[in-house]
């Protein structure tokens, strides 16, 4: 760090590294120095002029967001002359400006009527005609009202710097600049949203948002993004239970502010006109509505007549469901239904790395090390398609700390732009490219390696015995796809390993063998679809399914119960880090129930209600505490921020199951079953031409 | 895109001027130069300028769009431009400019139907001893009376090249 520096702001003597930012300096202690342009993170712009202060011995007044501090220095940020200047430049913003904050989207959380308000003249001495130029709308997403722009430049840049893609850009000069998107009349990007959601006024606003409601009319309830395994907070805007915007301006969780298209714009899934509303059972081969005694009054014979009969039971648990719903869930396969064929769909061969990382600590990666480490290899993935928040950390990371990036891929990837190293090698032979990394890798101060399904079963030992030969700090993650994978095998959704990767030693059917087997006799399928793209070899097993929509199994199921989404439940979700989050309720569904609840239902009806305990998440959540190993994090710790969990601690004592770990791969505009229900996501025109 | 074999040797010039991380910069002289061959900067110009130098079009876009001397629209043989800026001003520049719009029946930034005359009003050109002042293409005029801007719009109006009219002379600055 640079030698520290003393100089003076409002007189106040302050203390500072050398070559600091006068803003920032002045933040940092309190002071308040009025900006637009200035973004922390991006490149300095120096545009607004908001920001002007007065230096001694500095003939004019210096913009603070572009000043270094330096010994001796004495700034002065409420002078009269500071002051005329903010109302001057306000005055100018507003030349052009419409003024039209009672129909505006930004209109109660904007930082010009912010500014204005605070530092802006009462009026304005302009008569001449204001210049208008029509709104646009770039895509389904994105809209801009030129009028409305205030030229600071932040959608550029964190469309360029921060996510890599560079779509938008300034067109024309002067008062007559506009920003343009990169198609001339339309933007084909990631859709990220990040442009509309930096944006200090209206002037870039979102598709599905615009004129639903005003700010301040909305809760705001922070959860976890129920997509990809990045495990993203999201702040959800909801107003009449109805979820009209996510955001994270408020930069609580591992993600700060930063969302995908599916974080901000693909919660739309949960009013889908198709979203299931009632049970329903199959009477003479339809699937008809009944209600919720009867549905689970068969579930609950059925079940037990299968129990006492010793037929073979199958479970099926989900990639979304919270931690809690897994771990009832398996509680009560195991010890309600007595079957150890309980599983879920692998995705990343978390198993294998965490055994192979059996008696180290602290080599987990988290979602800091993306930022902080000095460089990071990425192993298969198509990093900012599959994985967009860790490759933004990444990014910023190459931006902040000139990290260096290193790729294996089979195809060319967004992280090639910057790379330090981009190696390409036909799928499969991802691991036979790692010697050659080695001497630059081993000349790095640490490393993060991140890989995805192309590395499982013994490549991932392999690739931990490289990692650990190279004689720096190395931390690991292996991706997994969805919002809770991680706590699905954390919790022991798997016939072989039980909570907390205890061996089981227990025989118990795979996921495939379940579909394979002819005499299955029950399957209880919870928030999955494995019926997608495969077939029951059982056609007379008793089929449930829990789910939000009639999918595919749902539709082969004898009772399907409509649960709740991840929006509409409380919980705690583990991320592909391992870091715990909390998901807290935003809105419901008429007719849903969450799926903890119906288990409990299903077991109360079975009687097993005293040795399943209350379902409540919070009970639940106690008893992972005290049964699931890294699991013994506090509950508020959780809600405040991502706890990691720490389930390393000794071999895993069972043989891993690569052959059952295959990635979905999903894009930037997918999302397994749900992706099929988002609105935004289909309507997108990079979407449709990805698929 | 193919340009005339000068100007691709051209365009080799400037690259090999600039770093190959900074190929960026060469992005200005290459459309100036594009500009005085094709007679306008074209989507397709600034798509092959984008390649050439590496970055995206919306980027060349943004240059083309800042700089008032970059022009969209198609330029004619001879681009006539009229400095009205304060030098020029006081001593007539604006009654000039009045009368080039006049003879010709076009205004600013518009070209005559045959191609041949395109008419810009310009701020100062740096020719402010010798107002007011008419730049056509590259070359200057000095101190410009209305009789010679007669001569010099009839001259270039019949498919006259500058040299050949008489009465007018290219200053020698
Ligand atoms: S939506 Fe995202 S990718 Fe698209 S222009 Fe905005 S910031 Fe760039
Ligand atoms: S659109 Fe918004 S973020 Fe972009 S330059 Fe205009 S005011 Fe700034
Ligand atoms: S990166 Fe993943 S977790 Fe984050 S917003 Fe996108 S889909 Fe959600
Ligand atoms: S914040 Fe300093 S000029 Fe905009
Ligand atoms: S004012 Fe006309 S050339 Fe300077």
């Amino acid at each position: 760090m640079a030698d520290l520096v003393k100089f003076t702001i409002n007189g106040r003597e302050i203390e500072a590294p050398a070559g600091m930012l006068a803003i920032e300096a002045a933040k940092q202690n309190g002071i308040e120095i009025p900006s637009f342009c200035y973004y922390e993170g991006y490149s300095l712009q120096a545009a607004c002029r908001m920001c002007l202060v007065e230096v001694e011995k500095m003939p004019k007044m210096q913009v603070a967001c572009t000043l270094p501090v330096a010994a001796g220095m004495v700034i002065r940020t409420e002078t009269d002359q500071v002051k005329l200047a903010r109302k001057s430049t306000l005055e100018f913003l507003l030349t052009n400006h419409p003024l039209d904050c009672p129909v505006c989207d930004k209109g109660g959380e904007c930082e010009l009527q912010d500014m204005v308000f605070k530092y802006g003249a009462g009026e304005s001495r302009y008569v001449e005609a204001k210049i208008h130029v029509d709104e646009q709308q770039w895509s389904p997403v994105v809209f801009y009202d030129g009028p409305r722009c205030i030229l600071c430049f932040r959608c550029v840049r964190a469309c360029d710097e921060g996510m890599g893609v560079g779509a938008l850009g300034v067109v024309n000069r002067g008062a007559m600049s506009l920003i343009a998107p990169n198609k001339g009349d339309h933007l084909e990007c990631d859709e990220c949203g990040q442009c509309i959601d930096i944006c200090p006024v209206g002037a870039l606003t979102s598709g599905p948002y615009r004129y639903l409601t005003r700010p301040w009319e909305m809760d705001h309830i922070g959860t976890i993004c129920t997509h990809c395994s990045d495990g993203c907070k999201t702040t959800l805007g909801v107003r009449n239970d109805e979820i009209v915007r996510g955001n994270n301006r408020d930069r609580s969780g591992v993600n700060g502010e930063f969302l995908c298209v599916k974080g901000r714009y693909a919660f739309d899934f949960n009013k889908h006109a198709e979203r299931l509303q009632s049970p329903m059972m199959r009477v003479n081969g339809k699937l008809e509505e009944v209600s919720w005694s009867k549905a689970l009054e068969t579930i609950a014979n059925k079940f037990g007549e299968i129990r006492s009969r010793g037929g073979k039971f199958g479970v099926i648990g989900s990639n979304h469901t919270t931690n809690e719903e897994n771990y009832y869930l398996q509680k009560f396969a195991r010890q309600g239904l007595g079957t150890n064929s309980i599983d879920h769909h692998r995705t990343g061969d978390v198993v294998t790395l965490v055994d192979a990382l059996s008696g180290t600590t602290g080599r987990l990666a988290n979602s800091a090390d993306f930022y902080e480490r000095k460089a990071v290899l990425v192993i298969g993935s198509d990093f900012s398609v599959e994985h967009p928040f860790l490759a933004f950390q990444a990014r910023a990371n190459f931006r902040h700390h000139e990290a260096h990036i290193y790729t294996v891929t089979a195809e060319p990837v967004r992280e090639d732009n910057y790379a330090a190293r981009s190696v390409r090698v036909a799928k499969g032979e991802e691991l036979g490219a790692l010697e050659g990394l080695r001497e630059a890798l081993a000349a790095e101060p640490d490393l993060v390696i991140v890989f995805d399904d192309s590395i499982k079963g013994d490549k991932v030992r392999s690739v931990v015995e490289f990692g650990q030969s190279l004689g720096i700090p190395v931390s690991y993650c292996a991706l997994v796809d969805y919002s809770n994978s991680r706590g699905a095998i954390d919790m022991g959704l798997a016939p072989e390993i039980g909570p907390g990767y205890h061996a089981t030693g227990q025989p118990g059917m795979s996921m495939n063998d379940m579909l394979a087997a002819a005499d299955l006799a029950a399957l209880w399928v919870v928030g999955a679809n494995p019926l997608e793209n495969a077939k029951l070899a059982a056609s007379k097993a008793f089929v449930v399914v829990q789910d939000l929509f009639l999918t595919e199994t749902a539709q082969r199921a004898d009772v399907v119960l409509p649960a709740a989404s991840a929006y509409e439940k409380n919980g705690t979700v583990t991320n592909g880090r391992g870091e715990v989050q909390r998901l807290k309720r935003a809105s419901a569904t008429m007719g849903a129930k969450t799926d903890l609840e119906i288990i409990g239902l299903i077991a109360k009806e079975m009687g097993l209600a005293p040795m399943m305990g209350p379902w409540l998440p919070e009970t639940v959540y106690a008893e992972i505490r005290k049964t699931v190993k890294g699991y013994d994090i506090p509950l508020p710790l959780v809600t405040i921020g991502a706890q990691q969990s720490t389930p390393v601690n000794g071999r895993v004592g069972v043989e891993s199951r690569p052959d059952l770990v295959r990635s979905e791969h999903n894009n930037l505009f997918e999302s397994g079953t749900l992706g099929r229900y988002s609105q935004v996501l289909n309507t997108v025109i990079e979407g449709r031409q990805s698929r | 895109m193919t340009f005339s074999p000068e100007l691709e040797a051209q365009f080799e010039k400037f690259l090999a001027k600039y770093p190959a991380d900074k190929k960026r910069s060469a992005v200005i002289p290459m459309l100036v130069y594009a500009q005085d061959e094709t007679h306008a900067i074209t989507q397709e110009v600034i798509e092959e300028v984008a390649k050439r130098c590496g970055v995206t079009p919306l980027q060349v876009d943004e240059v083309v769009g800042f700089y008032s001397m970059l022009h969209k629209k198609p330029q004619g043989t001879y681009h006539v431009q009229v400095c009205t800026n304060i030098s020029c001003l006081i001593v007539g520049g604006e009654e000039i400019w009045n009368q080039a719009c006049h003879k010709l029946g076009i205004g600013h930034k518009q070209t005559t139907a045959d191609g041949r005359i395109s008419l810009e009003e310009v701020e100062c050109m740096g020719a402010c001893s010798w107002a007011p002042a008419v730049q056509v293409n590259y070359d200057f005029y000095h101190f410009v009376t209305p009789s010679q801007l007669d001569k010099l719009l009839d001259g270039l109006s019949a498919g006259k090249k500058p040299d050949e009219i008489a009465g007018v002379k290219r200053a020698s600055c």
